[in-house]
């Protein structure tokens, strides 16, 4: 075993006993807080912070390390969601949940393969527009995706069996599938475990690529595409490799939103809305936390999700003056602060494009090989 | 027949407003490369202005609603030259184009929202309930129609043909052309780079707020996000007809209107967005320079 493989190894085990760490923080958790904390305030906050971190590490695929500014990105997303909930529906109804609580592995496995099902599918709508679409060149690109987006949104609404009389006529409260997705609270907890799992994996699947030849060639498309053709990088495929990839796993989040609320309407995969279940914001949570650094992407999502989780439940938000509090009723409008003053002031985010290495951390930097490794950090 | 020529007079109505907002996009576009994304907003800030103009015009001065047109067109400008100072310049100075467009899109959910949290303009939308332009039907030939659609269109093509002379014929119009042929060699022959685009934004801007009086003609509601679709299938229409080309803004200002009417008729009213933008798709795809544009080979 050469040096290079050594370190390598040791960059693997180092990781694995990251998320280890991560999860025994969860397991402590769940055992120290109360019930009602954990499972009514930090198992759903867990969740949807783990959708955010995959949607936010997939959108900078494409945008920070290909350097194409895509608007749709929650469409793909609502692919993904629309493609598990109807799965999940039709299983339902087809009586596979028949006896009266599904068993734990099948739940397992029905999450699993919704959520596959609606990433492959959004992977291959991800293809069908990128083809096209990347012929364009950033601008053109930021349009299509942004029609693409409202197509999708469009489209979805007017199906018979998914908009209008479909899926979005539940309420937030009254559930839209009695088994499957769409879990409780008491499922979520009991399935937090996978959640974080998935996100781990699909993370440490995209820094694997991101560190492999592929993501090499992508990063010098965005330094200077004409360049990386000279140097007989195919740039046609590679961006469209990206696109798919990235939008495979903002189909595997959208599967995820399904899996987590119990309705669906179109209005959480648009370019902007009131909530925070838009493309802008993901875009916002890109550039904050660096255009080309997957830590970056982790941690801003974190970031921003606890923030608007303040501005919207915090007590502290009471004791601000009253205009203030009425500006927290908009909180796209402070992201769109947020987005302009990191725009302006550093253009390619916070962070860059630094990645957290706790390997590099602990063993130095002038090891031979420090490059090749990097797996579920900054968690 | 009759009822063609209806939605051919509804598509060239549309059209006409379609064709002033992507004015904004293409000049703009035209001269920094840029897609901006707020323009759509200035539309919004103009139909607020009328909103609280056309009461005290009307009532405490008593002159005609569409005099509130003027104010419009003031705010729009100074808002325009405002993001472009605040926003645009500096980013333009030290980031990528990518950057740039990301500003334009902070810039537009800014303008958003704030009119949202402000609260004399408000989330829920405001009724203008003063005729602008009178909206009792008239029927030319059995066609059933409007003043406020016949203004529209005659407003519409005066603007446009004086922009045009504007463009073409005047000092300013030369040095905008020359600016968005070449940055560098305009500053040589002695133009003022600078204040050739903040000229720019400020006549897109104003023909932004002439939309918004058009808009407001015809639907006498405001809302804080009545711009972005509207600019966005402007900006359709600018893709359309040739990015960068003012015939072409209008040309495809008018397409797209026409598009819209007839999907809206004959297809199905609620896919006429979706609609739109494939047909963006599909010129882009087949000719990315649009109607009126020339394929142009990079320089490497």
């Amino acid at each position: 075993m050469n040096t290079l493989q050594k370190t390598k190894l040791r960059g693997t085990g180092v990781n694995l006993v990251l998320i280890v760490l991560l999860f025994a923080a969860v397991l402590l958790l769940s055992q120290t807080l109360s019930d009602n904390v954990y499972r009514r305030v930090l198992v759903p906050i867990i969740w949807q912070m783990c959708i955010f971190i995959l949607l936010g590490t997939s959108l900078n695929l494409t945008l920070g390390y290909l350097g194409q500014l895509t608007l749709g990105h929650m469409g793909f997303a609502g692919i993904g969601a629309y493609t598990a909930a109807l799965t999940s529906l039709a299983l339902e109804r087809a009586g596979l949940f028949e006896a009266s609580e599904a068993a734990p592995g099948q739940l397992i496995l029905v999450i699993l393969g919704c959520c596959l099902l609606g990433a492959i599918f959004a992977a291959l709508l991800g293809l069908l527009v990128g083809i096209p679409a990347l012929r364009l060149r950033g601008d053109y690109l930021a349009i299509v995706t942004l029609g693409f987006g409202l197509i999708v949104e469009n489209v979805i609404a007017n199906l018979p069996f998914a908009g209008g009389e479909g899926l979005s006529r539940g309420t937030a409260s009254s559930s839209l599938y009695a088994n499957g997705l769409g879990l409780s609270t008491a499922l979520q907890a009991k399935y937090v475990w996978l959640v974080l799992l998935i996100t781990v994996l699909c993370i440490a699947i995209m820094c694997m690529l991101i560190n492999s030849k592929y993501g090499r060639a992508i990063k010098a498309i965005r330094d200077d595409e004409i360049a990386a053709a000279a140097s007989g990088v195919n740039t046609t495929y590679y961006k469209i490799l990206t696109f798919v990839v990235s939008a495979f796993f903002a189909g595997l989040a959208g599967g995820l939103y399904a899996t987590c609320f119990s309705s669906l309407t179109t209005a959480s995969f648009t370019f902007t809305s009131s909530s925070i279940w838009n493309s802008t914001f993901i875009v916002v949570i890109v550039v904050l936390g660096g255009m080309g650094s997957m830590t970056g992407s982790v941690l801003a999502a974190v970031a921003m999700y606890l923030l608007n989780y303040e501005i919207k439940n915090g007590g502290w938000v009471n004791a601000l003056p009253g205009f203030i509090q009425s500006l927290f009723q908009f909180p796209m409008l402070i992201y769109a602060l947020v987005l302009l003053v990191i725009i302006i002031f550093r253009p390619r985010g916070i962070l860059g494009t630094y990645e957290f290495s706790l390997d590099r951390l602990l063993f130095g930097k002038d090891r031979p090989g420090r490059k090749a490794r990097k797996g579920g950090a900054g968690k | 027949m009759t009822e063609f020529l209806q939605q051919l007079i509804i598509g060239l109505r549309l059209g006409s407003v379609y064709a002033l907002v992507a004015l904004g996009y293409t000049m703009v576009y035209g001269i920094i490369r840029l897609i901006n994304f707020a323009h759509g907003d200035f539309i919004m800030v103009g139909g607020y202005t009328l909103y609280f103009t056309i009461p005290i015009l009307l009532h405490q001065i008593g002159l005609p609603a569409w005099v509130g047109v003027l104010a419009a067109i003031v705010i729009c400008a100074l808002v325009g030259v405002a993001v472009e100072l605040v926003a645009y310049r500096p980013v333009r100075k030290k980031g990528t184009s990518m950057s740039a467009l990301i500003t334009a899109i902070a810039m537009s959910l800014l303008l958003e929202n704030l009119a949202q949290a402000i609260p004399a303009m408000g989330p829920n939308p405001r009724v203008i309930s003063e005729e602008i332009f009178s909206t009792a039907p008239i029927s030319i030939g059995g066609v059933s129609t409007n003043l406020a659609s016949i203004m529209t269109i005659l407003i519409a093509a005066v603007v446009m043909a004086a922009l045009q002379l504007f463009v073409q014929k005047t000092k300013l119009g030369r040095a905008m052309r020359a600016v968005s042929e070449n940055k560098e060699a305009s500053t040589l022959v002695g133009i003022n780079v600078n204040r050739t685009i903040v000229t720019t934004f400020a006549i897109g801007s104003g023909l932004a707020a002439v939309a918004a009086l058009m808009y407001c003609a015809q639907y006498h509601t405001v809302t804080t996000t009545m711009g972005s679709m509207l600019g966005l299938k402007a900006f359709v229409a600018a893709v359309l007809g040739g990015i960068g080309l003012i015939p072409g803004a209008m040309l495809g200002g008018i397409v797209v209107g026409i598009i819209e009417a007839l999907v809206t008729a004959y297809i199905s009213s609620s896919l006429a967005n979706a609609v739109v933008f494939l047909v963006l798709i599909v010129v882009l795809l087949v000719k990315p320079a649009g109607i009126l544009g020339k394929n142009v080979g990079e320089k490497v």
